[in-house]
């Protein structure tokens, strides 16, 4: 094999507003052709993603990485269909850092976030399969002496349909190998999948039932040690002075090491890291934001919210149609800062020696980790290996690399392997968190109660800039996703962005703009529908006509949601619909809230639009999965910065939702042959609104903030 | 030494006698199904049988492990098949799956206990287990079914 140029020449990132709810989009083209792939003896390898063998088995190999989503059974999926392979038969193997399997989604990286695992790989996917079947067709119409029109394929066979003739694809890979790959072929109609669009039971599932799956957590090495690293609580803190006496006087501690983020105690066992670290004597420099308070972060928000923003979207005059109101109103929002707290802690296992460095890492990023090793163990890039394992959760807290420096800069000073393992503690506080936000809402509605305008201004951290910069225009656009993409039919519209960066780090999470804005966008809507004196359901079809999709989903939730049908005494509903990372969706929200103000969540139906379906189980469950992240943040999700570090522990003081908190949900997926949207993450972005239009319509009162307090809701209906 | 009786294998370990449970059979014994979540019994992931009760092995020192019966994920059923397993797997419950050892641990102890739980007994014996991709309604309905068979 040999390394394909096409990614140096073409792998800039271009960052587009015209993503269509995207983050990155690259002109980066991934080589499914045979150009830099020559198959080995006895085998058949048309392209980087498929090896076929003499004794009829295929290894599929896997770029996106798994962290609960599915994708390690919905990506060979892409390519068994295409080939026409008996799926039982189907291997898979995970790539590690190597840029010939980038995501066209994101440059060329090796990236598993922003739901584009389907959006980004369903075309590459798909066409290395229908181009190696192409030649494989033409191996047995050669060998039979017969046109390919006359053959066809099934479960891993070329059958030749007029004599019934049929050679495996096993029995055709010398001859295939030596034939050339076409550049261009045709990909099935949805109409004729065999295997997409049926619910194909995960890959991952029985070993994630017997203990056997590894994650990164439980990767073993030869004289493997551990290690656990004390942190500066500030953020931005670094080390003054440290005495590791007492440290190492902890049985089984056996180095103390200084490193970028810290002091590594190093032992080994976990337990005896972690004692150790207790023991540690650290004097901090606690930096510039030692006295730094939540409350001081909004008050600078809200002074930022009072100027002009940046403009993202301006339809009409908005500002012209406000003044010249009789039934205009602003309403104000605020979210908090909110931890990942995936189950499985950060961690991450290097091994850095003779010239060498091993990284056995659960990451959604072989690039970023690759970048990251490079880097902390000074080595060239082509002497270090990522080897992903599973991730325990990602939910975009594990696109980052700062635990793959943890692990290569202690394996680097101890001279052997280690993993360095963060305790729940280290990884509540940290994280790199969502964004706090703030946003000012104003809307105006005519005579007829019909909304003539809706203007938004946000102040938020800018993930943009942080990545590779902010456009010419000054918008974040994945701050603004869900409001300048505002569906509904509105003539005056206009979207503002602040950004601000009061130095907190933060990142990516799980639906990362629309996590804010499916809040209060819907929350917005649905006071306007309020003040129209109209249902809110009926209020929004009123300004969907024009799109239809959204339109859809809202018509099928409603519907199956029983929307105006009555409900047991104290329970309501709520409403609320969108369109993120390409898919479109609807949740109604059934809820109760008790006289001492708790919510109670009883049901939730969600209908999605996701365009050709791959595997609806696996879409079901990410909708359910989604929901649950959201509502949890709406319910209880709060960091709060106290001195310039974070309040929260644990999921003592970080709570999340529970078994017996749980409600019913339904999920209803709208058939459709339209290009497939991202799954992974819409549902959480929908949560919030739903649930606090439902609590509205329980309580006569309206949320604002985030979390939803039990004060606000005391004392029943307003 | 410490002898434990862990998957009906006995073992005997050089560690000191307050070193939490999850530690020595992750570390010591390599059996890592257990899994690490928070190390303060708030979440479950470490859920093992203690002569057939579900505790938190985060929590329980090794010295109190020693003379009962020890049952991790790994010694559920040898060949991964006891109902608590199949039910998971016919109801695809898995994403993430870190969680799943523990709310595995925790289901089939409830069951053994209680082998026709109502909805509440369910939530009642989860409430300690958290999953962060949420699949408690999968998981319940899992234990409805294994609940049948």
């Amino acid at each position: 094999m040999k390394t394909s140029p096409t990614l140096d020449r073409r792998s800039f990132l271009q960052v587009s507003a015209a993503a269509g709810g995207g983050l990155l989009v690259g002109a980066y083209l991934p080589s499914w052709t045979g150009a830099d792939v020559t198959s080995a003896a006895g085998t058949f390898e048309p392209n980087v993603w498929i090896k076929i063998t003499a004794d009829d088995n295929v290894r599929i190999m896997l770029t996106m990485l798994e962290m609960g989503q599915g994708v390690m059974t919905s990506m060979p999926m892409l390519v068994a269909e295409e080939l026409d392979f008996d799926w039982s038969k189907i291997k898979t193997e995970w790539a590690g850092a190597d840029p010939r399997y980038g995501n066209p989604n994101f440059g060329g990286q090796q990236l598993t976030a922003g739901s584009n695992s389907v959006r980004g790989m369903w075309k590459v996917l798909r066409e290395s399969g229908a181009t190696a079947r192409a030649v494989l067709v033409a191996a047995a119409a050669q060998t039979w002496g017969v046109p390919e029109s006359a053959c066809t394929t099934d479960k891993g066979a070329v059958i030749h349909q007029a004599t019934g003739r049929r050679l495996t694809y096993g029995a055709l890979v010398d001859k295939a190998a030596a034939l050339p790959v076409p550049t261009n072929v045709a990909l099935k109609s949805p109409a004729n999948f065999k295997m997409l669009g049926q619910s194909l039971a995960r890959l991952d599932v029985p070993e994630k039932v017997n203990g056997s799956a590894v994650f990164g957590i439980d990767v073993k090495l030869p004289g493997l040690v551990t290690a656990r690293v004390v942190r500066c609580p500030v953020f931005g803190g670094t080390v003054a002075a440290f005495n590791a006496d007492k440290a190492k006087a902890v049985p089984g501690v056996s180095h103390v090491v200084q490193i970028s983020s810290g002091v590594a105690v190093v032992a080994g066992n976990y337990w005896s890291a972690s004692r150790g670290a207790q023991a540690l004597e650290v004097t901090w420099d606690e930096g510039p934001l030692a006295t730094l308070t939540s409350a001081d972060i909004m008050k600078r928000y809200k002074e930022l919210g009072q100027q002009a923003g940046k403009v993202a979207r301006n339809d009409g005059n908005a500002d012209a149609a406000l003044t010249g109101s009789t039934g205009a109103f602003e309403r104000t929002y605020e979210a908090p800062f909110l931890a990942h707290a995936t189950m499985e802690p950060m961690n991450c296992t290097a091994d850095v020696r003779d010239g060498v460095c091993d990284v056995y890492v659960p990451t959604q990023g072989q690039t970023a980790s690759h970048q990251a090793a490079v880097a902390a163990s000074g080595l060239p890039a082509d002497k270090v290996k990522i080897h992903t394992t599973y991730m325990g959760g990602g939910f975009g807290r594990r696109g980052e690399a700062d635990f793959v420096a943890d692990a290569v800069e202690t394996s680097k000073a101890v001279g052997r392997p280690v993993k360095v393992v963060w305790s729940r503690e280290d990884d509540m506080q940290h994280d790199y968190y969502r964004p706090v936000s703030y946003a000012r809402m104003w809307g105006a509605l005519d005579a007829s109660g019909t909304p003539t305008v809706f203007k938004q201004h946000l102040v938020q951290q800018s993930l943009m800039k942080r990545i590779g910069g902010l456009p010419p225009n000054g918008v974040d656009f994945i701050s603004v996703d869900g409001s300048a993409n505002l569906p509904y039919d509105i003539p005056n519209v206009r979207v503002e962005y602040t950004e601000t960066d009061p130095g907190i780090p933060f990142g990516f999470w799980r639906s990362v703009g629309a996590s804010f804005q499916g809040f209060v966008v819907e929350a917005f809507i649905d006071e306007m529908a309020t003040e129209a004196r109209k249902d809110p359901y009926q209020f929004r079809r009123e300004l969907l006509r024009k799109a239809p999709r959204h339109l859809a989903v809202l018509e099928l939730a409603a519907e199956k949601a029983g929307w105006g049908t009555p409900l047991p005494a104290g329970r309501a509903r709520g409403i609320a619909v969108m369109d993120a990372f390409g898919s479109y969706l609807a949740q109604v929200t059934e809820v109760s809230v008790d006289a001492r103000g708790t919510v109670r969540v009883h049901k939730v139906v969600c209908s999605v639009d996701t365009g050709w379906v791959i595997n609806p189980d696996t879409i079901k469950a990410q909708m359910e999965g989604g929901i649950v992240y959201g509502l949890t943040a709406a319910l209880r999700g709060e960091i709060t910065i106290k001195n310039g570090r974070v309040e929260q522990r644990h999921f003592g003081d970080y709570q999340v939702m529970r078994h017996n908190e749980m409600p019913e949900i339904e999920v209803y997926i709208v058939p459709s042959t339209e290009v497939p949207g991202g799954i992974g993450e819409p549902s959480t972005a929908l949560a919030a609104g739903s649930l606090v239009n439902a609590v509205f319509a329980a309580t006569g009162k309206r949320i604002y903030s985030l979390p939803i307090r039990a004060e606000q809701l005391r004392g029943g209906k307003a | 030494m410490t002898t434990l009786d862990v998957n009906g294998k006995r073992h005997e370990v050089d560690v000191s006698p307050d070193m939490p449970l999850l530690w020595v059979l992750r570390d010591t014994l390599g059996l890592t199904g257990t899994k690490f979540g928070c190390g303060l019994g708030q979440c479950g992931a470490c859920t093992v049988h203690l002569d057939g009760a579900a505790v938190r092995a985060c929590l329980t020192a090794v010295s109190a492990a020693a003379g009962k019966k020890i049952t991790t994920i790994e010694g559920l059923s040898p060949t991964a098949t006891h109902r608590v397993q199949v039910a998971w797997v016919d109801g695809q419950v898995p994403q993430c799956g870190y969680c799943q050892s523990g709310q595995i641990m925790s289901a089939a102890a409830l069951l053994a206990k209680t082998p026709r739980p109502t909805d509440a007994q369910i939530d009642t014996a989860m409430a300690g287990n958290i999953c962060r991709c949420g699949t408690y309604q999968r998981i319940k309905r899992a234990i409805q079914r294994a609940s049948q068979t």
